[in-house]
């Protein structure tokens, strides 16, 4: 058997070859100075009389200029979807509901170039995500949501489904225009009035979104979207007007917000953050495998509160796999968002780089053993480079809190009761990843994950039929699917 | 660390250096990541890189019932100066013929640098007694080839008769001698992503310098995702080994742009080692004219119409 001797290295490479930039065209998109508030079908300058800039995270530069809402911009905000609802939108036959979503629906995917192009201007994801996935799903979520409503009575039947009122929604920056279709769609289709509130960063695709409603002819007051800053969001919460609350975010705001509206009846689901387990058995096929875990965390750069950012390996084959990881790794391509080719863009904002940046030292300082692939990193910008820690302790805080940013950390286990255990061991309980070719042992470990979403064999796959949501502080209430009507819903059996 | 021996039902693997658990493929997540790869936009210098790499790791194939000295002769030529117009571009590597053409392209190629590649071993369906197979090995190196295209018996695969695939790969390779051996698994007629690791792995267990998908015969022949598969069996047997196989995806590449796509998929799973007519060939037939095409295109910055590309 001499052919299976070792043989030294491989012969030298007989090319250097790098991909030429293939960058998607920016003059696509037109970008107004400044946007105002989007209340009653208009854009209007915000009353509080000031502003703040939005930068693409990629370069720093200035975009665009969005108003900060202030009490009597929300005010206004709420008064105008109140007004749209009780004169019209709540009592508009179901089947009219659903022209309006199926119109945005097909309106999102004609002009999802623009809106892909200006999502990565804007938040640093790559153009290769938003074009793929983010507007993809959001026009799925409302042509999903079109198709409920006229059915609500199927959904709940002998329950008499009515519309609540003005919701009120607050959505995150890591998925701007996912995260309001995921908002905005079931609201429209049960019959509700919005006021939006998009994050302080990542607020253009939300106004570009105005210019989709006013083109499907959406009455005015349907929608309405007031950007700003964090008191934007809590005034939004505190106001009487509001008879739902959705957010989407941090788990310390999401605590906030229940404590705000504790005793006011409001309605509340919150989607929280996440320190998802992602379990690799010694059967699972393993280069399928790397690709899970790669997607799992370095999907937009991690900042995705089900990210897979526990990877927790079955010992026997933690080298071998943790082999494959780093040198997979190193052919993730780091920089410009607008480049076709690019894997990992840039992170959403300094304050959020320097968060990583923090929690990254405290793994180094606790013992773990770090490693990055080599990688040109742009000069300006928002940029930290794909991460793995090995050697992680349970106790670490790499390991409990919520990182968000391209960064794993790896633990090891030896049985499946073991895996189990540990990947319940946090205050969280949004996702988990299972990777083994034994059918059974997939069934056993769902029945025993505390966590929303359990994904076999994939990662980070989502779908608006399939509801979302989490267990402990990741949350509660569902989104998407028939569970994701609920909450926008008055029954006649509730008190 | 432990690793798992690869032990396929029927042969047992040497001590020593081992060669990677055999494992399994989830085919979902596998053509999920071909198809992310196909994805990758490869523009101006980065596209005439590659497109003048694939001319160069080319095996331009004839294997027709219908092949005659003249045909082979008129490959031949082509696959010295591919571009009469434009002398810049690179030979191909290698010519593929049946056993009888042999000695026809051998002569016409002399000291041109490009290799004589012959099918045998009961080529294409290996449906032949192992005398007979070992035989014909043997009697197209003896008429100079300089690399044989071996089929293996799908037939004793499919049934479990591992041993008896692997057994004649190891006495196909002796019979070769000096000539590189390309062991060809046809992928379409094994059915699973398994199967084509499984095969994989033994191939190179068995001595095959060169994995390769297909004869061309059957459809599906090449794809991205099998050739992933493969080149993900190559790769851990480097890891493992350290010995360096090479792949050949042969039958159904016909565009330039699935060309390039097999090289990123190549580039990123196995490396910039991995970019060389070495450890790389493509199968093909129609595939030379489009990629000269496109070549014609960078350079000028204009398409010609066929017309303007010679047929062989």
């Amino acid at each position: 058997m001499a052919h299976l001797e070792k043989r030294s290295a491989p012969p030298p490479a007989t090319l250097e070859w790098d991909y030429a930039p293939a960058p998607e065209a920016r003059d696509i998109v037109h970008l107004e100075e400044r946007y105002g508030l989007f209340i009653g079908g208009e854009l209007v300058d915000p009353l509080s009389g000031r502003w703040l800039a939005t930068e693409s995270p990629a370069t720093e530069e200035p975009l665009a200029e969005v108003a900060v809402a202030g009490a009597e911009d929300v005010d206004l905000a709420v008064a105008t979807a109140r007004e749209a609802f009780e004169n019209g939108w709540s009592e508009l036959a179901p089947s009219e509901r659903a022209k309006y979503l199926f119109r945005i629906a097909r309106i999102l995917q004609e002009r999802s170039r623009e809106l892909a192009v200006l999502e990565s201007l804007d938040s640093g994801k790559p153009i290769r995500e938003s074009r793929d996935v983010d507007l993809p799903l959001a026009a799925a979520h409302f042509f999903y949501y079109a198709g409920w409503a006229d059915k609500l009575e199927y959904a709940f039947p002998n329950r008499r489904p009515r519309p609540v009122g003005v919701a009120g929604q607050i959505i995150p920056w890591n998925f701007p225009i996912l995260m309001l279709a995921w908002k905005v769609a079931p609201a429209l289709a049960c019959g509700n009035t919005v006021v939006l509130k998009p994050a302080e960063t990542t607020p253009l695709s939300a106004l570009f979104f105005c210019d989709v409603l006013r083109q499907a002819e959406v009455p005015a007051g349907v929608v309405n979207i007031v950007t700003g800053d964090g008191g934007t969001g809590a005034t939004l919460v505190r106001h009487e007007g509001v008879d739902k609350i959705a957010f989407t975010g941090s788990t310390e705001v999401g605590k906030d917000i229940q404590r705000a509206i504790a005793g006011t009846g409001k309605r509340l689901t919150l989607e929280l953050g996440g320190k998802a387990a992602n379990i690799v058995f010694d059967d699972a096929a393993l280069d399928q495998a790397v690709e899970g875990i790669i997607n799992g965390i370095y999907f937009n750069q991690g900042e995705v509160c089900c990210a897979g950012s526990r990877l927790l390996v079955q010992e026997s084959i933690c080298e071998q796999l943790i082999a494959k990881l780093k040198h997979r790794m190193g052919t993730l391509r780091v920089g410009d968002p607008l480049d076709k080719n690019t894997d990992v863009g840039a992170i959403n904002s300094r304050e959020q780089l320097e968060k990583i940046t923090e929690l990254v030292e405290s793994g180094k300082e606790e013992g773990a053993e770090i490693f990055q692939p080599p990688c040109r990193l742009p000069e300006r910008g928002y940029w930290f480079p794909p991460t793995v820690f090995t050697s992680v302790a349970q106790s670490y805080r790499i390991a409990q809190e919520e990182i968000f940013g391209p960064v794993l950390s790896v633990l090891t286990f030896r049985t499946p009761e073991e895996a189990v255990e540990k990947a319940n061991n946090t205050a969280y309980g949004l996702s988990a990843g299972v990777w083994t070719e034994k059918g059974s042992r997939i069934l056993w470990m769902v029945q025993r994950l505390r966590a929303g979403v359990v994904w076999a064999n994939t990662f980070n796959r989502f779908d608006p039929a399939s509801p979302f949501g989490g267990y402990k502080e990741s949350g509660f209430g569902r989104e998407g699917g028939r569970h994701g009507l609920e909450p926008y819903l008055r029954f006649d059996d509730e008190h | 660390m432990a690793k798992a021996p690869a032990l396929v039902g029927g042969f047992e693997l040497p001590a020593g250096p081992r060669l990677p658990r055999v494992g399994s493929i989830d085919a979902v997540a596998l053509e999920e990541r071909a198809a992310t790869l196909a994805k990758r936009s490869i523009k101006r210098e980065s596209k005439v890189q590659a497109l003048e790499l694939a001319v160069r790791m080319m095996d331009l194939t004839t294997l027709e019932g219908q092949d005659t000295p003249g045909k082979v002769a008129a490959l031949c030529a082509k696959a010295m100066r591919p571009d009469p117009v434009d002398l810049n571009v690179p030979p191909v590597a290698a010519v593929c013929v049946y056993p009888n053409l042999v000695a026809t392209a051998k002569e016409r190629l002399a000291g041109s640098g490009v290799k004589v590649a012959s099918v045998a071993t009961a080529f294409p369906s290996g449906q032949s007694p192992t005398e007979l197979k070992v035989a014909e090995a043997r009697a197209v190196v003896e008429l100079g080839a300089d690399e044989v295209d071996m089929v293996i018996d799908r037939g004793a695969f499919l049934s479990g008769r591992y041993a008896k695939v692997y057994d004649e790969i190891v006495r196909v390779k002796e019979a070769c001698g000096d000539a590189h051996l390309k062991v060809i698994l046809e992928t379409g007629e094994l059915g699973t992503y398994d199967n084509v690791r499984r095969a994989s792995l033994l191939a190179i267990a068995a001595g095959a310098d060169f994995v390769k998908t297909s004869t061309g015969k059957i459809s599906p022949a090449a794809t991205l995702p099998v050739t992933l598969c493969m080149m993900e069996a190559v790769r851990d047997v480097y890891a493992e080994t350290g010995r360096v196989v090479g792949i050949k995806p042969a039958g159904g590449i016909r565009a330039s742009k699935q060309a390039v796509q097999y090289l990123v998929v190549l580039h990123e799973t196995l490396g910039p080692e991995w970019l060389t007519p070495d450890l790389f060939r493509f199968g093909a037939s129609s595939l030379l004219n489009d990629v000269l095409m496109q070549l014609r295109k960078e350079k000028t910055g204009r398409y010609q119409s066929q017309d303007y590309f010679t047929i062989d």
